[in-house]
């Protein structure tokens, strides 16, 4: 270990055999975006074909081989991994340990990630194409109707469940044991609050997901018929332990995205994040609630009466702890002395937007509304304000808030804030319309439709190009900044802002906390 | 110019103009259909107002304490009261709203004592409809997408109903409670007509219900919901409401073209009967997996196809009963045997194929049994 | 570097202790979720799932006071070439009463098939009443290329059945199933 200690061994081999949580933070990082950038581009290939109604670009079969990929790029490419990138970075920095509990285990919980997405990619230029239903693959479907593609999707699913597992494994073993002294978790950051949750909760289910595809592979290759009737079994059991994985996971991507908030909203409004305790406790709530929620996915799938009701109204209550973030952040805002830097920008992006996505999952609860709502583009709108501008916005605002920190020198902010408006705008414009033509009658998931819905598709696929293009001039942004950014020194790059993670030089050196640090403040005052 | 003007207003004003960007959901015609549309509205207000309210505090926040403007922060981090008053208000409002969800959700799930009962199957990709009746001839057929390829391909003008048309509509009486028992050939589909309010999953192996009441004669339209493969969005419904009398008309004409289906599989058809027939059969069965030229796509060519050109008995064995492990279906149920023959004799025929070969409704029926 | 100042004792014995929990959550989708569902598909009646055995007790007495009709519905899987049908399509019965009915099956292919018919009743909440004394569904069925068969299906709607149902749809899927035999039948 000793080489290790003056900095990083030179060349590749520094990155194919590194246990340093900074080196690997930054690999996560770095992939995660560029996955972001492919499921970008399936996504514009949906919009393209979308723009107009009747089939211009691709055939329908592709179209739903984007869709599919898309979903899964975005889910467990693009927002899992960056979320795992940051808490590598930060988790350390902000408890004062000198690196991840388990470092060998980090290095290959990252490097087993980009064969899986090989693969998966890969199987675009397969025989019958890459996977074509959908990033929710129900059975039948996905098991006797789907392309031979299937089992290296099946595999590649398994190996990224095992990276998430691993990783969450290292975040919570980190966690637990290698706090500073005198950091005890009510003066935890909510950020490794949020993360602790998390990692539980993928421990939790994503062996559910992998028991869900490991059934699909008997099915396929092995004669058994968990999920056809002819041999016993029911495509509905499929759906159920999909969603009882699915629903915590989309608190998996959003309870990061919390805590990316709840660091940042202080820092500009310099003042202490309101109600420290009782954030701790939602995030408690959400997450538990998360487990008996499942079913709101299938209210069309003809459930007994009494289950369709339990869970309309356990999911109803998630408007709760959720309406107590919302509710603590303002309060943080208020009377504040508030100042608009992009971080901050796409903090209030977030809020504005989330909480419009919380309102929309709301309505989506009420099980007689969802018989019209359901897989209908009223669900893409509102989980992609949930997704995009609640886990990507919060996932940028972080990397503009932490940048200047990990490397040292100050990105653009004319850029910066050129292009947060850019996303807003884009964003909306894309999204929005998507309420409309859902209620109106548009299901989801079709390469081409009636012409009623043509002019707000058009609007929609009009935006969707803005903020793509928005996200390039946000990677230019960020190599730029790290290439020749203005050089910044103070350890506080901000003045507001608060954490051990400021108190280390900038930029961080590529060890930080080998003698344990004070730990000053009381809780709630982060 | 004043001529222009008001017609320009009329034309935004015709019904066209208003199901074109339309924005919200639609009340439809049936009693719950009304009433989840009451509910959708209830909610949306509630959001709305809640939301005003809570974004005026953060924007006024926002005008008011700027940094900028020399606002100094102040450093509360907590308050029990407030606390206590944002956990406990959200849940009285959430138990206002779950009181009207209740019980609408148990008129959704009112299915008994209906006075017609259809049998619905979904199929990649079209929708098959059953009329469960007492006794008598069995009414049932397939409903396909009536959109032209020329019109999804761009290459001819695209109809008022483009994509939500199909060759044979649902046809359901008004003011009869109507029982529909959903249930998928395949993979799982979803039977959805937003005017009338019903949205069911259809799971292969299992039986779903639902059921309406709808008031008003009219057309209503609708589509799978349920991703199912390639086509899942050429897969409409189309139902026509219709008087009690001209629905016992039209099922008395039913039951008349069945039998004279059976009927007519006694007799020897012209080859142009046939090649006629036969070309419908194909573009609405075939044509979506094989081309319109019989060039393939998801399916293999016909034009040239040893197995189309091959021994006949091979040949219908494959139409039908599928190809199984690939995506050729099993049509052996879906087409009556005049229909089979002048299929088989299109492609046999057709394309280039010109194998001179002309199959009789007797020869399938005769291979059939044997 | 953090050896100098953590063991890593702790940390291997909490990630030793999560990997159980990983594994074990794993092993719960198969040993509780799958036999839960089929238990609370069997109680709810879960898309109208009927027993799979048949109905032993002793019937009660008939409940004459009033009538239930019970509707049959066929319905052929993906690539079943079978013809398959009831012979009444609708019966009125009294609870508590033995009922019967014989659906005709047609293998109008030349090949040995074997087929599931897989029961769904509707409402769902019916499924718990609806008891089968004697079904072809509880095997699977063989019929040779170019035969039919007759297959008797007996039944008893409970005289509990509540008192807001009126009408039970029994629908039966059926599925072919050669292929997957293992028996010794050629697959098709």
């Amino acid at each position: 270990m000793g080489e290790h200690h003056h900095g990083p061994a030179q060349g590749i081999s520094r990155w194919l055999f590194t246990t340093n949580h900074k080196d690997i933070g930054t690999m996560y990082l770095w992939f995660s975006f560029a996955m972001f950038l492919l499921g970008g581009f399936f996504a514009m290939v949906i919009r393209a074909e979308l723009f107009q109604p009747g089939m211009q670009l691709v055939e329908p079969g592709f179209f739903n081989q984007m869709t599919t990929l898309h979903g899964l790029v975005m889910v467990f490419g693009a927002i899992m991994p960056s979320f795992v990138g940051l808490a590598n970075w930060l988790i350390p920095m902000m408890i004062g340990a000198p690196d991840m509990a388990l470092p060998r285990m980090n290095n290959w919980s990252f490097w087993i990630l980009p064969p899986a997405f090989l693969m998966l990619a890969s199987t675009l230029f397969m025989e019958g194409g890459a996977p074509a239903f959908g990033w929710t693959f129900y059975a039948p479907l996905s098991t006797t109707y789907a392309a031979p593609s299937v089992t290296f999707f099946i595999f590649a699913i398994h190996i990224l469940g095992v990276s998430s597992i691993m990783g969450s494994i290292n975040i919570i073993a980190t966690v637990m044991n290698m706090r500073a002294p005198g950091m005890t978790y009510m003066k935890m950051p909510l950020f490794v609050w949020t993360w602790l949750i998390t990692a539980f909760l993928l421990v939790a289910v994503m062996p559910v997901l992998a028991g869900a595809v490991t059934m699909m592979l008997m099915d396929i290759h092995f004669g058994t018929s968990f999920f056809s009737a002819a041999g016993g079994g029911d495509p509905v059991l499929f759906q159920h332990i999909f969603w009882f994985f699915g629903h915590p996971e989309v608190y998996i991507i959003i309870l990061p995205a919390f805590g990316v908030v709840s660091q940042i909203i202080p820092a500009f409004s310099r003042k202490p994040l309101f109600g420290y305790a009782s954030m701790v406790y939602a995030t408690a709530s959400i997450a538990f609630l998360s487990f008996i929620v499942w079913a709101h996915h299938m209210y069309t799938v003809g459930m007994p009466i009494a289950g369709e009701l339990f869970f309309m109204y356990a999911t109803m209550l998630i408007a709760v702890p959720t309406g107590v973030k919302v509710f603590n952040w303002i309060s943080t805002m208020w009377r504040g002395a508030l100042s608009f830097e992009t971080p901050m920008l796409f903090c209030i992006g977030f809020l504005i937007l989330f909480t419009l996505g919380g309102f929309t999952g709301l309505m989506l609860s009420i099980a007689p509304a969802d018989f019209q709502y359901h897989d209908t583009y009223f669900v893409v709108a509102h989980f992609h304000y949930v997704m995009v501008a609640g886990a990507v916005f919060s996932m940028t605002a972080a990397v503009y808030y932490w940048l200047p920190k990990w490397c040292g020198r100050m990105y653009n902010e004319a850029m910066g804030k050129t292009h947060f408006w850019i996303s807003f705008i884009g964003f909306n414009i894309t999204f929005f319309p998507q309420h409309f033509v859902g209620l109106a009658g548009m299901p989801r998931r079709i390469p081409d439709y009636a012409l009623q819905f043509a002019d707000f598709n058009m609007m929609s696929s009009i935006g969707a190009f803005i903020y793509g293009a928005s996200q390039l001039l946000f990677l230019y942004n960020v190599i730029a900044t790290v290439l020749a950014g203005k050089p910044v020194s103070d350890e506080k790059v901000w003045d507001g802002a608060e954490g051990l993670e400021w108190t280390v030089p900038t930029p961080a050196p590529y060890h930080t906390f080998e003698e344990p640090p004070a730990v000053p403040k009381p809780a709630g005052t982060i | 110019m004043g001529r222009v003007f008001s017609g320009a207003v009329l034309a935004f004003l015709s019904p066209l103009a208003a199901a074109q960007n339309q924005v919200n959901m639609s009340p439809g015609v049936t009693e719950i259909g009304a009433d989840i549309f009451e509910l959708h509205m209830l909610i949306m207000w509630i959001c709305v107002v809640i939301g005003v309210a809570v974004f005026a505090v953060m924007f006024y926040s926002i005008y008011a304490h700027r940094k900028s403007k020399g606002h100094q922060a102040s450093q509360f981090h907590e308050s029990t009261k407030v606390e206590v008053a944002w956990t406990v208000v959200p849940f009285l409002i959430l138990i206002a709203m779950a009181v009207p969800a209740t019980s609408t959700l148990l008129e959704v799930y009112d299915n008994d004592e209906a006075e017609l009962d259809i049998l619905i199957t979904g199929y990649q990709w079209k929708w098959k409809y059953e009329y469960l009746l007492e006794s008598g001839e069995p009414v049932a057929f397939f409903s396909n997408l009536a959109t032209s390829q020329e019109e999804i391909y761009n290459t001819d003008k695209k109809g008022d109903n483009y994509l939500l048309e199909v060759d044979e509509p649902l046809v359901i009486p008004t003011n009869t409670k109507v029982r529909f028992l959903v249930t998928a050939n395949d993979v799982i589909h979803s039977w959805w007509v937003p005017e009338i309010a019903v949205k069911r999953d259809a799971i292969p192996g299992f039986i779903n219900e639902a059921w309406t009441r709808v008031p008003e004669e009219g057309i209503y339209r609708g589509q799978c919901t349920e991703l199912c493969g390639a086509y899942h969005g050429f897969m409409p419904v189309e139902v026509h409401a219709v008087s009690r009398d001209e629905f016992d008309a039209w099922m008395a004409a039913k039951r008349g073209a069945a039998a004279a289906q059976t009927q007519l599989a006694m007799q020897t058809l012209s080859v142009d009967d046939l090649m006629d027939q036969g070309k419908a059969v194909y573009d609405s069965a075939c044509l979506a997996c094989h081309g319109a030229q019989g060039q393939g796509g998801i399916g293999n060519a016909i034009a040239g196809s040893a197995v189309v050109m091959g021994d006949l008995s091979n040949h219908m064995a494959v139409v039908a009963k599928g190809v199984s492990g690939t995506a050729m279906q099993a049509f052996g149920g879906q087409l009556n045997d005049v229909e089979m023959a002048a299929v088989l004799t299109y492609q046999r025929n057709a394309f280039g194929n010109n194998t001179g070969d002309v199959v009789q409704p007797g020869d399938v029926n005769g291979m059939k049994n044997g | 570097m953090s050896s100098l100042r953590f063991s890593r004792v702790p940390a291997i014995d909490t990630a030793l202790k999560l990997v159980t929990v990983a594994v074990a959550m794993f092993a719960f989708v198969f040993v509780v979720m799958v036999p839960l569902y089929n238990v609370l598909c069997d109680a709810l009646g879960i898309n109208g799932k009927t027993s799979s055995q048949a109905y032993t007790a002793v019937p009660a007495a008939v409940d004459e006071s009033r009538e239930v009709t019970v509707q049959f519905v066929a319905v052929n899987n993906d690539g079943m070439p079978w013809s398959f049908t009831p012979d009444t399509r609708m019966m009125r019965v009294n609870p508590g009463s033995a009922n019967g009915v014989v659906f005709h099956a047609l293998n109008p292919t030349d090949a040995d098939m074997v087929a599931q018919a897989i029961p769904s009743i509707s409402p769902s909440r019916a499924a718990a009443y609806f008891h089968k004394t004697e079904c072809f569904c509880f095997d699977q069925q063989m019929l040779e290329g170019q035969s039919s068969a007759e297959m008797p299906l007996q039944f008893i709607v409970d005289k509990d059945l509540p008192a807001d149902i009126h009408t039970i749809t029994l629908s039966y899927t059926i599925f072919d199933v050669t292929g997957t035999v293992t028996d010794g039948l050629a697959s098709r």
